[in-house]
């Protein structure tokens, strides 16, 4: 994962398309759907028609990450032909959007046709909440009550995407909501996909850090834009509170597109 | 320079073992003492780092500026080093070459002997850490006594270092009183940094007067000018090059530069990102034994040039991005790994995410391949690299040398020690299952629809966390089934 650079120039970003093909990745496919379907509903709120692509799987992140090239650029090759039109493509996630923006092209090996192809799409992906804010131009009107919550930002999306700012801004934009910010913000949250598996000593360090910075804001809950990071941190504290015997969760989490969507007024998933 | 690949069946410089290091990681975890001391640690140089850089156009240009030095003189390394060579001797300087740690120590045991020394007083060296040094020297009867303050502290524990720059950074400094009333003949126990400090300088003191060698590292060599720059805080670094009789610096072959403007960018980078200085208190610039009419310096002046795994790094495109390091050390200042595990549980001589990549250059994947694991490619290292290493993008390659199956014309010595077949297997079996859609949308209906056969144990993931469990329904579902 090479780091995005800070000082390289701001990413231009489209006008409004007519469509997106919108590409809802494994994890959100699987385990946590509704961020996808309201990440969907808030596009189309918008007027924009969302395509989806029924033949997408997965990035190839996990093998990628985990020292199995082979085996990712298989998974990748499968997943080029899915944007024939060149409608922007929109990822609910940073970690896999940074995978196709910035490793599929490598990914993919030496066959030139293959590697533009790989390219073209790097170019028109975007990650959802950046989507949102810079070509939607989001701007609707906070329904619901008065609520402080604090937001974690995927390392992927900070230092690949470069869209840790889009979050904040997102937040600001509902009147109603005051964001609370956290102690080691910037620092990851322990998930690191297969690490997680591989070090749990260490994870769970890192991540029983993270959800005790994020408790310590007082804020009702977690938002975040991507599920990896949000599985990881709710089902930390989701033992912790079962170790404790607490019934009530004590820190709920809600993908950013599930969160905007439900404060302003839009029909849930 | 040699292209053959280092030696990792001579003696080991230090045993990584999978199962120890996952031992050393769950105890140090388990350490609150440990893990304070860090995190305040870290905490600490990372904001001093920051107040460094306050204009980030800056330090990117900055960044940019001292990778693009590094890779020229990279790219020019076998002539510069030649250059070196060539104007060291114009200045009087005995240059050496070793491939090994093991001809390196016999190297320098080869002067000690010949000048029948009895002490060998050290500067800050990493490179002399990599090689054992004091461990050779003191079995040869050869004293070796540390003179940088945190190295020294390290020294009479008995321990390595736990950081590249600040060596002690985990001891307290109740503990390091401890120490010097055990070690010190005639001290009683103060935890007062300020008498602590005294303390230590007065014995360095007087061991400087009486060594026969002095021994230090090298920032920078620049082969235009047969220059050594060292870079220090305690002036520790100047005694040891110039009262001495005889001087040995010692530096891995990656050292070199071309010319002496190129040390300017990479000096003022290296100080702000290691410990937030805008410059370091000590900046020495050794140019050769001291010369008719020179009231102090050194008679005898060596360079023994270190190769040690480097040249393997060198020989690929992309590990040789390895190589641009100088040695600053904020990559584990910013790593939530390294702050959490310290610089002991590595095992290795460099600890944190330089540590990783260049660990296996030197000892070998057999002992290392479980290194590039331990770490979330959060991305934090390469984002305060001061050369613009790719650390993460080396990590994922790392871990690919180490899982692939053993075969001909590695680029790594210990490519495949960490192969192991049924991992292997599951991979490619998540291949065929992902990069096929009609099986993948198989799969995936069963898990939503058998949801509640999902195992509760799912290995490290329940270690910690409640389970994952799938949904009812998948997106591409509720999609379908949308309006």
């Amino acid at each position: 994962m090479s780091s995005h650079a800070p000082g390289t120039p701001a990413r231009t970003y489209p006008p409004r398309p007519e469509a997106v093909y919108f590409y809802g990745t494994c994890l959100v496919d699987t385990f946590v759907p509704e961020a996808g379907m309201d990440a969907i509903a808030l596009l189309e709120r918008e007027g924009i028609r969302v395509i989806f692509p029924d033949n997408q799987t997965c990035c190839g992140q996990p093998a990628f990450t985990s020292g199995f090239p082979d085996e990712a650029r298989q998974v990748v090759e499968s997943q080029l032909g899915l944007f024939p039109g060149d409608y922007p493509i929109v990822v609910p996630s940073g970690s896999c959007g940074g995978m196709i923006r910035w490793h599929w092209e490598k990914v993919v090996g030496n066959d030139p046709a293959l590697k533009a192809r790989a390219a073209a799409i790097a170019a028109r992906t975007f990650e959802f909440a950046e989507f949102l804010l810079h070509v939607v131009g989001f701007s609707r009107k906070d329904e619901g009550p008065a609520t402080t919550v604090t937001l974690h930002t995927s390392c992927s999306a900070r230092r690949e995407m470069g869209t840790h700012l889009v979050g904040r801004e997102l937040l600001a934009r509902l009147g109603n909501v005051t964001l609370a910010h956290h102690d080691h913000e910037s620092e990851c949250c322990g998930f690191g996909g297969t690490f997680s598996l591989k070090h749990p000593d260490v994870s769970t360090a890192m991540v029983s850090d993270k959800v005790a910075a994020l408790k310590a804001t007082g804020a009702s809950q977690l938002v975040t834009a991507d599920c990896g990071c949000m599985l990881n941190i709710t089902q930390r504290a989701a033992r912790e509170d079962q170790d404790a015997g607490r019934s009530k969760p004590s820190l709920p989490g809600e993908h950013l597109a599930t969160f905007l969507l439900r404060r302003t007024g839009g029909k849930q998933a | 320079m040699s292209t053959q690949a280092p030696n990792t069946t001579g003696q080991p410089i230090a045993f990584v073992s999978a199962q120890a290091l996952r031992a050393r990681m769950h105890d140090a975890v388990n350490d609150p003492h440990l893990r304070q001391s860090f995190r305040g640690a870290m905490d600490f140089l990372m904001a001093k780092r920051a107040a460094q850089f306050p204009d980030e156009g800056e330090l990117d240009s900055l960044r940019s500026l001292s990778e693009s030095i590094r890779q020229y003189s990279l790219s020019k390394l076998p002539d510069l080093l030649e250059q070196l060579e060539a104007n060291l001797i114009r200045n009087g300087v005995h240059v050496h070459w070793a491939e090994t740690p093991d001809e390196a120590n016999a190297i320098m045991l080869g002067i000690a002997r010949r000048h029948q020394a009895k002490l060998v007083v050290k500067g800050k060296s990493m490179v002399s850490e990599e090689i054992e040094f004091n461990h050779a020297m003191e079995a040869a009867g050869v004293g070796a006594l540390e003179s940088d303050m945190g190295e020294y502290i390290v020294q009479l524990a008995g321990e390595k270092p736990s950081h590249i720059i600040m060596p002690a950074i985990h001891q307290t400094k109740q503990q390091i009183a401890k120490l010097f009333a055990e070690h010190i003949p005639g001290v009683d126990y103060t935890d007062n940094v300020d008498a602590l400090i005294q303390i230590g300088r007065r014995v360095l003191r007087e061991k400087f007067e009486i060594a026969d060698i002095g021994l230090s590292g090298v920032n920078f060599a620049v082969a235009e000018t047969g220059t050594l720059c060292l870079v220090e805080n305690e002036g520790n670094g100047r005694m040891c090059t110039t009262v001495p009789k005889v001087h040995i610096a010692i530096t891995g072959i990656e050292k070199v530069v071309e010319k002496l403007e190129h040390v300017a960018p990479l000096f003022s980078i290296l100080t702000r990102s290691a410990t937030g200085q805008a410059v370091s208190t000590y900046f020495n610039m050794i140019s050769g034994p001291r010369r008719g009419g020179d009231r102090d310096g050194p008679e005898e002046v060596h360079l023994v040039l270190l190769d040690n795994g480097r040249s393997q790094a060198y020989a690929d495109e992309q590990l040789r991005k390895t190589l641009q390091c100088i040695r600053c050390g904020a990559c584990m200042n910013h790593c939530p790994v390294y702050t959490r595990i310290g610089g002991h549980a590595y095992g290795t001589t460099y600890p944190g995410p330089i540590g990783k990549i260049v660990s296996p250059h030197m000892m070998g994947l057999e002992q290392t391949h479980l290194l590039p694991t331990a770490s979330s490619l959060c991305g934090a290292c390469g984002e305060v690299c001061p050369v613009k290493i790719p650390i993460p993008e080396l990590l994922i390659r790392l871990r690919g040398e180490a899982q692939s199956a053993p075969h001909a014309n590695p680029a790594m010595v210990g490519q495949g020690a960490g192969y192991d077949a049924k991992v292997s297997l599951l991979w490619k079996l998540w291949a065929r299952l992902y990069a096929r859609p009609a099986t993948y949308r198989a799969f995936t209906w069963l898990a939503t629809r058998f949801r509640f056969l999902t195992p509760k144990q799912q290995s490290g993931w329940t270690a910690a966390r409640t389970p994952l469990k799938p949904a009812p329904r998948r997106l591409r579902d509720m999609v379908k089934d949308r309006r």
